[in-house]
């Protein structure tokens, strides 16, 4: 496979930024999946959908608003009524999925080539997004694997928390330069690694 | 104004798109009534108080949802998904207001 090309481009760059008196607040890097996938369920096929999810990801989603899986190399998440996001590492998951969802139970949208996924960790992770984001990002209220649709402005950001400090920010393509350079203004403040 | 969407949680009205007054009924599509479609285009009631509306979580799940909404205080009573439920409220016929309920809204409105 041809390497696919980083949408940050120029904006991209590695190295530590922002305020350097304390340790960096977040890191900020982008994932880079092999896949990007979105599953829609045909009304009342919502637990007929999800088993199809399992079989061809391993995924147990559980059925609840915002509700997720987060491991190493795959996630996903229900971010919408009967939409649930899934992110591989490995490029391919589209295919698997669209053995595994019969088309009377639902259809599938690859959206690997379509996604840009950001990556915030670091002990100020939530304080930064939330000054982007008017989401509650406390743990209480947004708990390891849960996810969320939001939009910063007009730009529109599903949201999942991979970590008690991490969070995973997907995006269109084409924004995520510019809600990249967005991230990392917002991140000065607290000094920032791109790793 | 915060709405709160029964997938999302509570958000910012920022994330919503005002889509309509959710009590009119589209007339037949076949209809050539033109009294009816004037009506379904142009006729609102603009009340002063309780008012069932359309809005979409545009910068969210992208749900449409039916928010009941006090156009005076802003006070939100209750959201729902739309077509999920029948909204008595939409599938009754588009009655322009007889002048005794007109007065009865505007009593209820001044209370």
């Amino acid at each position: 496979m041809v390497e696919r090309e980083s949408p940050l481009g120029q904006a991209y760059k590695p190295g530590r930024h922002g305020n350097v008196a304390e340790a960096a607040g977040v890191t900020l890097s982008e994932t880079r999946p092999g896949s990007i996938v979105e599953v829609i369920a045909w009304p009342g096929n919502e637990k007929t959908a999800l088993a199809a999810i399992k079989s061809a990801t391993g995924l147990a989603l559980p059925d609840r608003p915002g509700a997720g899986v987060s491991r190493e190399g795959r996630a996903g998440y229900g971010f919408a009524p009967r939409r649930w996001l899934v992110i591989d590492d490995r490029e391919g998951a589209a295919r698997e999925l669209h053995k595994a969802v019969a088309e009377t139970t639902g259809v599938i949208n690859d959206l690997s080539h379509g996604r840009a996924v950001i990556r915030i960790a670091g002990p100020r992770a939530e304080w930064v997004l939330s000054k982007l984001f008017a989401v509650d990002f406390s743990t209480g209220a947004f708990p390891v694997s849960n996810g969320c649709s939001t939009s910063h402005h007009e730009i529109f950001a599903q949201i999942q928390r991979t970590g008690k400090n991490q969070f995973d920010v997907v995006v269109f393509r084409s924004f995520a330069r510019a809600f990249w350079t967005t991230l990392c203004h917002s991140a000065e403040e607290v000094g920032y690694e791109v790793s | 104004m915060r709405i709160t969407c029964p997938y999302c949680g509570t958000r910012d009205v920022v994330e919503f798109t005002y889509q309509g007054d959710a009590t009119v009924t589209r007339p037949d599509p076949a209809s050539t009534d033109q009294a009816a479609w004037n009506a379904y285009v142009y006729d609102r009631a603009n009340p002063a108080g309780k008012h069932s509306e359309l809005w979409q979580h545009s910068g969210g799940c992208r749900a449409h949802l039916v928010v009941e909404r006090d156009t005076v205080s802003h006070v939100i009573t209750s959201v729902a998904f739309a077509g999920i439920k029948p909204n008595p409220a939409r599938t009754t016929t588009p009655k322009r207001k007889s002048p005794a309920r007109k007065a009865a809204t505007r009593g209820k409105a001044a209370s």
